[in-house]
């Protein structure tokens, strides 16, 4: 695989049941990038992204085709541990949801289970919010209750916590939907921070967001991907016609 | 190609205006180069201070349109086609605005000839004027209709103007030669013929911004190579 690869897909259909809800998807990922998937409700991006991690293997009766290759294997083979993968693929949600514990723990948490850097904990919680750019606005109160926080800093918080599983990449699914602006550019300038150490694939249906941050661009329409390009192309001169009337606002 | 309209009507309707705006201008740029030569060829100066005074108004327009864009860059955030087609009128619109000042150049010229004997009757002059006058049109219907082969209309027209002003500049030539009394009248028309001959370069730039709109790729300061 080209080094600069860092997960591929082949052909993957996926399946809710008997409804598809992706079609023939073919596309590589690249390491230390920002790619974005945008489309219109339903057309399957949260599906794609969690078809990244194993998280769609959580849900009853879905099934997947096609290959998914992470840095040559195939997630889906029967020898690897989804948990394992889930460490190394990280996840943050639409909605922060941090537990119901306090900072420090809800950093500290899943390395503690996962035996992740279990050589210094403190370290690897200070690590990972000052990663998050939270750690000066938390450093006094890592032992209050997270649910305390603001929505920007509790999902800045979802951040760190899945950076202290130290993952490969990270998928962000509508990552600011719920924050205000200035949240907003602060997850948006950590995006670019964290580029240079993870590779992070984003949904969101902020178009403007899409061009700010992303390197490249993948539009799907019903489950099929319409068109993946450099983000500066996907937002000045499209190659397909239905990118174009998507993203100026001439859909539907 | 298939034209879809946008979810919001409100913007679809800025867009519109736009277009409507700068086709509006145009027909102003082009009545004031009709009027400038008609006040050459008719010797009718009045025509040319109408020119003057009319001016104002293009300036105004340019000013008026240059906001709306610039409100629409900044409130709606156009991307791709949009982005495109307010970056080109923002240009167009420029364009027009220094078509309109040859125009005030031209009439000017007028007069100071108007006031002096005929050197010789104007042939080539209006030629050039009715075919910057086609060139204007033709960049802004490719604009609006989103149509290449009027721009290639238009770079061919662009030769056709540069050639007239060459063969003006030499026939002047010679009468300046023959006749020193001559050369006071000759230098402004050859005023005015560089005035058009830049008029078809400001043309050639509205072109080749719709030729950028359509197909996404910059073509200024370089040889088209549209075969
Ligand atoms: N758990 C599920 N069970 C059955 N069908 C599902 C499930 N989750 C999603 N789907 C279906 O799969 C399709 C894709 O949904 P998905 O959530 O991936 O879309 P999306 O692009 O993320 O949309 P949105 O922008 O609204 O979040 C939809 O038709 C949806 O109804
Ligand atoms: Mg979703």
């Amino acid at each position: 695989m080209d080094a600069n690869i860092i997960i591929k897909l082949k052909n993957v259909n996926f399946y809710y049941g008997e409804n598809r809800a992706l079609t023939d998807i073919t596309m590589n990922y690249r390491k230390n990038k920002v790619t974005a998937l945008i489309g219109p409700s339903g057309c399957g991006k949260s599906t794609l992204l969690r078809l990244l991690n194993r998280m769609n293997d959580l849900i009853d009766g879905t099934r997947v085709e096609g290959e998914i290759l992470y840095e040559d294997k195939n997630i889906y083979s029967p020898d690897l541990d989804p948990v394992e993968i889930r460490r190394k693929i990280g996840m943050v949600f639409q909605k922060p949801n941090p537990f119901p514990k306090t900072i420090y723990n809800n950093i500290a948490y899943g390395p503690k289970l996962n035996r992740v850097g279990s050589a210094n904990l403190d370290e690897l919680v200070e690590q990972s919010l000052k990663q998050a750019v939270l750690w000066d606005e938390v450093k006094d109160i890592l032992n209050q209750s997270a649910m305390n926080l603001s929505g920007g800093q509790q999902q800045r918080l979802c951040i760190a916590r899945a950076l202290a599983m130290k993952p490969d990449i990270l998928l962000m699914d509508e990552p600011t939907s719920a924050l205000d602006p200035i949240s907003t550019a602060k997850i948006e300038e950590l995006v670019e921070e964290l580029k240079k150490v993870y590779t992070i694939i984003i949904v969101t249906h902020n178009m403007q967001q899409a061009a700010r941050i992303s390197d490249e661009t993948a539009f799907f329409y019903l489950g099929n991907l319409i068109e993946y390009n450099k983000t500066e192309k996907i937002f000045t001169k499209p190659d397909v016609k239905q990118t174009e009337d998507y993203i100026t606002g001439r859909f539907g | 190609m298939e034209e879809r309209k946008h979810t919001s009507s409100h913007y679809e309707k800025e867009l519109q205006e736009i277009k409507n705006d700068l086709i509006y201008l145009g027909a102003l740029t082009e009545k004031a180069i009709q009027l400038a030569m008609d006040s050459l060829t008719q010797r009718n100066s009045d025509f040319a201070r109408k020119v003057m005074a009319e001016d104002d108004e293009i300036d105004k327009r340019d000013a008026q349109l240059e906001e709306k864009c610039i409100r629409i860059l900044a409130l709606r955030q156009p991307t791709a086609i949009d982005l495109r087609f307010i970056t080109t009128a923002i240009k167009i619109t420029g364009h027009l605005e220094r078509i309109g000042d040859m125009a005030v150049n031209i009439a000017e010229k007028a007069i100071e000839l108007n006031q002096l004997p005929r050197l010789k009757p104007y042939v080539d002059l209006p030629r050039m004027a009715s075919l910057v006058n086609e060139m204007i049109r033709n960049s802004l219907d490719a604009f609006i209709n989103e149509n290449l082969e009027l721009t290639q209309k238009v770079h061919e027209h662009e030769q056709v103007v540069d050639d007239l002003n060459e063969q003006i500049f030499r026939e002047l030539l010679t009468f300046m030669l023959d006749d020193s009394k001559t050369i006071q009248r000759a230098i402004f028309i050859m005023q005015i013929s560089k005035n058009l001959e830049r008029i078809a370069d400001h043309s050639k730039g509205i072109a080749d911004m719709v030729i950028y709109m359509i197909t996404g790729k910059s073509v200024r300061h370089q040889e088209l190579s549209i075969s």
